[in-house]
């Protein structure tokens, strides 16, 4: 990375409170008054605002009662990721906000910290919840990347009794969990301790190896039976405007990335920082830039306030850490001094024409000084690398993997895929949760269709089907209302 | 104002609230603290001869995040001895002459009996009160419940009593009994002046997993505790009604068991008592729960327009009869308020596991809404056909005032189950 005239900023003590957990852990009385607010709605939305589906009464219920252990397997047999899920997971638009206590004008349970306790219970005393049976399969399955999306996969296919092989292409397993959280939301240690539970299920992963490079994509299908991809996105995207190569522009996941790969009170970090892009990748790197120590710290978007793809909890957290934001502004130059250095960012101002056009306006332009230059302008596709490897792949038009949602069977039939290289880009949950389904999805393809599925108490209608919503794989909101209505309509 | 004051069997209070005997009435100290928050009465800790009591005591409870919702003891009488109590009941009645104070007695013998119930009136005790209750060690010497338990043997006491006392005498009764108002009667028949109840109930409240000894732990060993708090309540309510319904007693009763709030106060009172008797939630609490006791008796009895404590008394009791004396052809309905409803579903599932299969899920199109946050969220739906009425939905649902029970005219003429019997016979 290009930043040679920038340094750590804070000494090693200090790094470390400024970036320790915002969120504290609940104490045993703390998690048992919260889960006897729950309600044990039956069939509850929650569940179903869920994308992997966790029976989320019941492991409250199960906390409420004393019993963490059942907690924690009921959370972690529907999502191998439960810990990290717990602190990375946007609750207020997931389950917390499908919480029926919204509607009763009451804050909703806080079911993240309350599977964080659970989650943690077991891991602190390295008791595991799951197993995996001791009778095989004999079937062999490989899976490219050991983000959320391939340990979902593998996890899940782990315990239907297949061989599974994960291959990896960083150092460190667990993709994103690992390398590109929010430090105070989540320390690398928590994702390396949830994959070495994938591991202990039977999973082999082979970290440091890229497929394409060091090995053939056509001999992992000869060796295997059926491929997972689950490689989530490619690289930054670029700005496109001229002085991107100098010294301390840089992407803003690499800066992440940086922080995780680091002692802390090492990383390098500006006096005046400009991010460039308001998603939730912006917001996590200005405020960690402000935590390592930057003076300054400015979040640029082209576009108004309300149209930023931000979720509103975290803006107010950069807000509070002392981030400023500007508001329609384009970056049109990254200056240089005579080192080669970023000293300034030349913007623009925009406005949106009522038809939702960007429009720059003349003769407003604008520099602001900066030393560090972070681009969040989101991820860019992994075209290339499906196509030349997958050369029969189909693509959608943004170059995504087209799949069938509930198997994640692509258009070749043993290449399955799930994530971010499968959706376009969502939540660390949903990424476990296609790898979940796509595990089932490869079950039924190699013939073993009489799988056991997770049986919900607090879903059991008559014989033992899932009642109510009659989904047996809950699924988020707006997912559920297409299949719920177009079900309805059908049987209607 | 209403007017608070009361006149139980010829002892006067300021209101209806009376500390029952117990650990808060132990000492002159609380007492006089007690007495300066406002309690309107004092039953002194039981005297007699003085016990020994085990360290480790009380065990309760916990119901959801609601600590002490039932709590037990296995405490006995006073451990002071009786000089120290009749002095301190001397110095306390001297300093609050307006207030009432009942010395509560537990003693074996004839000659026994007599000697306690002068030394009580010659302290200045307003009333005294018969311990028939405590279902732990004193009975196992023959007295506290062993005696409640026997109305014979209640007879014979109160007999005694009544040959030495001159203030009013009121005989307090354990519900550890099938069948209380034989216990009340006997007291009636041998002429004491008021009753109390309920005592505590025979209990268990835990069991340690653990070590497998239930609570209160005493060196490896535990016994058989008197239950009371919140939880007892609707007991105490039950057998309050049926004393104050029984012909053959109608004696002043002393409500006990459970009461924690002034809700709780209006509904013994409206059942049939005169004075009211805390000691779980003063243990809880404290003394200062009397300024909400007092305050919100007044104001539920302003926004009533009833004038007095007295004018409530007993509104309730004719309200309960005998089974077989109801309307079999009075029908309620559920009914949900969907502007209100959350779509937790509680009351699908308790229906359609737990009584009659009333309630369906549904797909919320047809009603316009969506509760909760997902849309398509089913919501439950009362079928009318099968609701028989009766009630547990509305008991579960979360929401207050979403689901109510509405009668519903059915155009049939009451029918008994008498009635009923009569019908049959003659149809068949
Ligand atoms: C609505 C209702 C009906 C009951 N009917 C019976 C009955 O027919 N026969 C019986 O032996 N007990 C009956 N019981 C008592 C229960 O079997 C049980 O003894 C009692 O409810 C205490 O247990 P619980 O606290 O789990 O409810 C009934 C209880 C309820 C709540
Ligand atoms: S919706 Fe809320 S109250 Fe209902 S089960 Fe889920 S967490 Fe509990
Ligand atoms: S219990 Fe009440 S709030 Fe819950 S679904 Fe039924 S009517 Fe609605």
């Amino acid at each position: 990375m290009q930043r040679m005239n920038l340094s750590a900023k804070l000494p090693a003590q200090a790094v470390a409170e400024k970036m320790g957990e915002l969120q504290t852990p609940y104490t045993p009385q703390e998690a048992s008054v919260e889960a006897s607010r729950c309600l044990f709605c039956f069939d509850a939305p929650c569940i179903m605002a869920c994308p992997t589906g966790i029976d989320i009464p019941s492991f409250i219920k199960k906390i409420e009662t004393g019993n963490i252990v059942g907690s924690a397997r009921t959370i972690l047999s529907a999502n191998i990721l439960g810990a990290s899920c717990a602190r990375v997971c946007p609750t207020e638009v997931l389950c917390e906000g499908a919480c029926v206590l919204v509607d009763r004008q009451r804050d909703p349970i806080k079911i993240g910290r309350l599977q964080r306790f659970a989650t943690d219970y077991v891991y602190e005393r390295g008791l595991d919840v799951l197993k995996s049976p001791v009778r095989k399969s004999g079937k062999r399955i490989a899976v490219i990347g050991a983000g959320p999306a391939g340990l979902g996969c593998a996890a899940e296919l782990a315990q239907l009794g297949h061989s599974v092989v994960i291959f990896e292409r960083k150092p460190w397993p667990g993709g994103l969990n690992t390398y590109g959280i929010a430090y105070y939301k989540m320390k690398p240690e928590i994702s390396l301790r949830e994959v070495a539970t994938v591991e202990r299920l039977g999973v082999e992963i082979r970290c440091g190896i890229e497929v394409g490079r060091d090995i053939s994509a056509t001999r992992l299908q000869q060796e295997f039976e059926a491929l997972f991809i689950g490689i989530g996105l490619g690289e930054g995207q670029a700005l496109r405007i001229p002085g991107e190569q100098l010294h301390g522009v840089s992407d803003a996941l690499d800066f992440i990335e940086e922080i995780h790969s680091h002692p802390l009170h090492e990383v390098a970090v500006g006096n005046s920082v400009i991010v460039i892009g308001c998603g939730n990748t912006a917001i996590d790197a200005v405020t960690q830039a402000k935590r390592l120590g930057a003076a300054k710290a400015i979040v640029a978007y082209r576009r108004s306030e309300t149209e930023m793809p931000a979720y509103h909890f975290e803006y107010e957290l950069a807000q509070r850490d002392g981030a400023t934001f500007y508001f329609n502004v384009a970056p049109i130059e990254l200056i240089g001094d005579e080192a080669g250095q970023v000293c300034a960012v030349k913007f623009v101002r925009t406005e949106t024409s009522k038809k939702g056009e960007l429009k720059l306006i003349p003769g407003s332009e604008f520099t602001e000084p900066a030393d560090m230059v972070l681009k969040a302008v989101g991820q860019s596709k992994q075209s290339a690398w499906l196509t030349q490897n997958f050369p029969a792949l189909r693509l959608d038009q943004r170059g995504v993997i087209e799949r069938n949602p509930a198997t994640g069977q692509t258009s070749i039939p043993h290449l399955f895929a799930g994530g971010d290289c499968a959706n376009g880009g969502r939540e660390v949950v949903n990424a476990v949760g296609e790898g979940k389904k796509a595990a089932r999805g490869i079950h039924a393809y190699l013939g073993q269709s009489n799988m056991p599925v997770a049986r919900q108490p607090s879903r059991l209608g008559v014989n033992g089907e899932p009642s109510g919503s009659g989904l047996e794989a809950p699924i988020r909101a707006h997912e559920l209302e297409k299949l719920y209505f177009s079900e309805a309509e059908q049987h209607g | 104002m209403a007017d608070l004051s009361i006149d139980f069997a010829g002892i006067r209070s300021p209101n209806p609230f009376w500390i029952a005997s117990g650990p808060p009435s132990n000492t002159a100290y609380q007492a006089h603290r007690a007495f300066e928050a406002g309690w309107g009465g004092v039953v002194w800790k039981t005297i007699g001869e003085p016990i020994v009591n085990v360290s480790s005591r009380y065990s309760g409870i916990d119901i959801g995040g609601t600590r002490m919702a039932g709590f037990n003891n296995i405490e006995l009488i006073s451990d002071r001895s009786p000089q120290t109590n009749f002095r301190e009941i001397a110095e306390t009645k001297k300093l609050w002459p307006d207030r009432a104070l009942i010395a509560s007695l537990m003693v074996e013998t004839r000659e026994d009996w007599h000697d306690f119930i002068k030394r009580s009136e010659d302290a200045g005790a307003d009333g005294i009160e018969l311990n028939f209750g405590c279902p732990h060690g004193m009975c196992e010497r023959g007295m506290g419940s062993a005696v409640g338990q026997n109305p014979g043997v209640i007879e014979t006491i109160v007999g005694w009593v009544m040959e030495a006392a001159r203030k009013p005498v009121i005989a307090k009764l354990t519900p550890n009994i099938t069948d209380i108002t034989t216990a009340a009667r006997a007291a009636k028949r041998a002429g004491a002046d008021a009753i109390s109840l309920i005592n505590t109930i025979n209990s268990i409240t835990q069991v340690n997993l653990d070590t497998w000894v239930p609570e209160p732990f005493v060196g490896g060993f535990s016994s058989h505790g008197g239950y009371c708090g919140p939880a007892v309540k609707p007991i105490a309510l039950q057998m309050v009604q049926a004393c104050a319904d029984d012909p053959e007693i109608q004696l002043p009763i002393s409500g006990i068991g459970g009461i924690a709030s002034w809700r709780d106060a209006a509904e013994f009172i409206a059942l049939g008592s005169t004075s009211l008797q805390v000691c779980t939630a003063v243990m809880h609490y404290g003394f200062r729960i009397v300024e909400d006791l007092i305050d919100g008796l007044g104001n539920y009895l302003d926004s009533k327009s009833i004038c007095s404590v007295d004018s409530l008394r007993g509104r309730a009791v004719s309200r309960i009869k005998e089974w077989k004396y109801l309307d079999l052809n009075y029908k309620r309905i559920a009914r949900i308020n969907y502007d209100r409803c959350i779509g937790c579903n509680l009351c699908h599932i308790a229906c359609e596991d737990g009584a009659h299969q009333a309630i369906r899920l549904i797909a919320p199109n047809g009603l316009g809404l969506g509760p909760g946050r997902v849309p398509g969220k089913p919501i439950p739906e009362i079928v009318e056909e099968s609701c028989v009425g009766c009630n547990l939905c509305a008991l579960v649902c979360p929401v207050q005032g979403c689901i109510s029970m509405l009668s519903v005219e059915t155009g049939r003429n009451t029918l008994s189950w008498d009635d009923y019997q009569e019908k049959s016979r003659g149809a068949s």
